[in-house]
């Protein structure tokens, strides 16, 4: 599903030239569910705006599905994002004036879904994350483990190829956090291939697959095996 | 599909924001509101103006006698000229085909009593036509008619303000005043709308005024009204040749300049036409000024909005939105907000011009009106400056990375 290989970036700050990413190699099959690692500049969130898009790498290569991912220009990567990706972000980012049902709906709305249809759809994603009871609440009426959930909800609505999870749990408590790991868990049951930022060892452990970066590089690569978020709740 | 879609996203942001509309929409409606009123108020300041200073007709010369500055024929120089009967007749035979109407005007001062009220006034004795070059408007009663001046009857015809000044509150139609030491019938009372000092003046038939002059037949100065029909050129020739035939019956060189002067109305109504030019110039100054106001305002309108919603930008970029798609929603958004305000702004404008009316005559404000093409105009303008200043910060909007955007603060 994921591909890159030696993938480099730097940034210049000033004169000096900042070294972030120094040859990244990393291989994601359809269906896994992986934790990236590491301690703040250690490159996660690079290499997590890269795979996400929103930003481009110096060198290597990086394939999404089969598609190699270069040279984009801000519209390219625009629907390729809407195509290919969801996005989970630590703080929500729900449009605040949109209800919760709107906000799932958007997605849809790029990809030029007609209006019924996409409310349809919205609906159906908030039912999976247990949320239809709340579809007309505004973001302002929910709490933070309801609002990631509609979060989540938006970034399957989309149907994308990979969820990107940046510290899908950062802003939560543990309790509300497992509810979201559980769910990610579950999405992540159905096939879908889950990629989670994050810096707290047990949602590492939540997961299949963990990578641990160190200074641009990657320093470990393991499959774990999975606790169940379920025996937390 | 997806046209109407983007209008109904549109439609829901405006009415999920109201603030925000509100706040874009009220400065532009204030901006068009604001500046119909001014215009408004601007026009009818020129229409006081015009009323003011173009009271009379424009299509009238007036020729008035002087004194000869060269010797001719004969004559020495120094010789007073004057019309009289023969040069009205000759005038009127002459220049059927260009003239409308010709009227004398003997200009005099008399003390006019009713009663036991007395006061000076100025008395113009003159013939029918007089009314139409004064545009005199009568109240009550007739104006000098041919018949009077036929008959030299005793008739007089009075100002408003001379009925107020002496008749005490009585109607002073059918009354009989003392003009001078003689007694005239009075027949009519007239108004003028050029001001008070018009409104003081005591008409009566010009061959009366002869008869009680030794039974003269000067005419003193000659108000001559040509064919409207015959146009500003015709009616330069007209003046040329008008003035060749009575330099010639007076036996005046045509090289003298001082003989008879005459005052071409059209000359002053050029003037005029300048200084209401300016009148118009100070409008629309006026008028630029508060456009230009108003497109500020909604420039820093459009900038607060789309720095508020950068962040809202930036999710949607990340849903999927294209650079494009966040240019077109936020211009269509401001567009569709300046254009319903803008015309909310216009027609609450014009609406209370014509509410006004007249009820700022006093202030000379007469009339007030915009020409609604103007209106239109500016509201265009300001749409169109509404999208501009709302497409600079909406592209600069489009160009940042989501990562960027959605960076906590």
């Amino acid at each position: 599903m994921i591909e890159i290989k030696d993938l480099h970036k730097s940034y210049k700050i000033g004169k000096n030239l900042l070294h972030v990413l120094k040859g990244i190699n990393i291989d994601i099959k359809e269906g896994e569910l992986v934790a990236i690692m590491g301690s703040s500049g250690s490159g996660k969130s690079t290499l997590l705006n890269i795979l996400g898009m929103l930003d481009a790498a110096d060198k290597g290569s990086y394939t999404l599905d089969g598609v190699p991912i270069k040279n984009l220009d801000e519209t390219k990567a625009a629907k390729y994002r809407n195509k290919f990706l969801g996005f989970v972000f630590q703080s929500f980012n729900l449009i605040n004036y949109k209800t919760a049902v709107e906000n799932v709906a958007l997605p849809l709305y790029y990809q030029k879904v007609g209006r019924k249809e996409r409310y349809d759809k919205a609906m159906q994603y908030l039912e999976k994350v247990g949320l239809a009871d709340w579809s007309s609440h505004l973001p302002s009426e929910l709490s933070g483990g309801q609002k990631q959930r509609i979060a989540i909800a938006r970034a399957l609505a989309a149907q994308p190829k990979v969820l990107l999870a940046d510290e899908p749990t950062g802003a939560l408590d543990s309790t509300t956090s497992y509810e979201v790991m559980n769910l990610i868990q579950n999405i992540n049951d159905e096939g879908k291939t889950i990629l989670v930022v994050t810096h707290e060892d047990d949602i590492a452990q939540m997961c299949k697959r963990v990578v641990v970066l160190k200074d641009g590089v990657i320093i470990e690569d393991k499959k774990v095996n999975q606790v169940r978020a379920s025996e937390h709740v | 599909m997806f046209k109407r879609d983007s209008w109904q996203e549109i439609f829901e942001t405006i009415s999920k924001n109201k603030l925000r509309t509100f706040l874009s929409g009220f400065t532009v409606a204030l901006g068009i509101f604001i500046f119909v009123i001014l215009f408004g108020f601007g026009n009818g300041l020129k229409n006081s103006f015009q009323e003011f200073f173009m009271d009379d007709a424009t299509n009238i010369f007036r020729l008035f006698p002087g004194r000869t500055n060269l010797p001719y024929k004969g004559f020495k120089s120094g010789r007073d000229i004057e019309f009289d009967n023969a040069d009205l007749a000759a005038i009127k035979k002459n220049f059927a085909f260009q003239l409308q109407y010709i009227t004398p005007r003997i200009q005099r001062n008399f003390t006019v009593k009713y009663k036991n009220k007395s006061n000076n006034y100025g008395l113009r004795a003159v013939g029918p036509g007089h009314q139409r070059a004064e545009k005199t408007i009568m109240m009550k009663g007739r104006f000098i008619n041919n018949q009077d001046v036929t008959n030299k009857t005793k008739y007089a015809v009075i100002g408003r303000l001379v009925e107020e000044d002496i008749f005490n509150g009585e109607d002073a139609l059918g009354k009989f005043i003392d003009i001078g030491k003689r007694s005239f019938k009075v027949v009519g009372v007239f108004q003028d709308d050029g001001g008070d000092n018009e409104e003081r003046f005591v008409y009566i038939p010009y061959t009366t005024n002869q008869l009680i002059e030794k039974n003269t037949d000067k005419v003193g100065q000659l108000i001559v009204a040509f064919k409207p029909i015959i146009g500003y050129d015709g009616a330069m020739k007209f003046e040329e040749e008008l003035m060749a035939f009575m330099k010639k019956r007076h036996a005046i060189s045509p090289k003298d300049e001082g003989a008879i002067y005459l005052r071409n109305v059209a000359d002053d109504l050029e003037q005029n036409q300048q200084f209401g030019n300016l009148l118009q110039m100070v409008v629309t100054f006026v008028g630029i000024g508060t456009l230009i106001a108003g497109i500020i305002g909604i420039s820093n309108i459009m900038v607060y909005v789309v720095k508020e919603r950068t962040k809202e930008l930036g999710i949607r970029k990340a849903l999927g939105a294209t650079p494009r798609s966040v240019i077109a929603m936020i211009l269509q958004e401001s567009i569709f907000i300046t254009t319903a305000a803008g015309y909310i702004g216009l027609f609450s404008g014009i609406f209370l011009l014509n509410y006004i009316g007249d009820a700022l005559d006093d202030y000379f404000i007469k009339n007030p009106f915009i020409n609604m093409g103007t209106a239109l105009f500016a509201t265009i303008i300001l749409i169109i400056f509404g999208a501009i200043a709302g497409y600079v910060p909406a592209r600069r909007a489009a160009r940042i990375k989501p990562i960027v955007a959605l960076r906590d603060e």
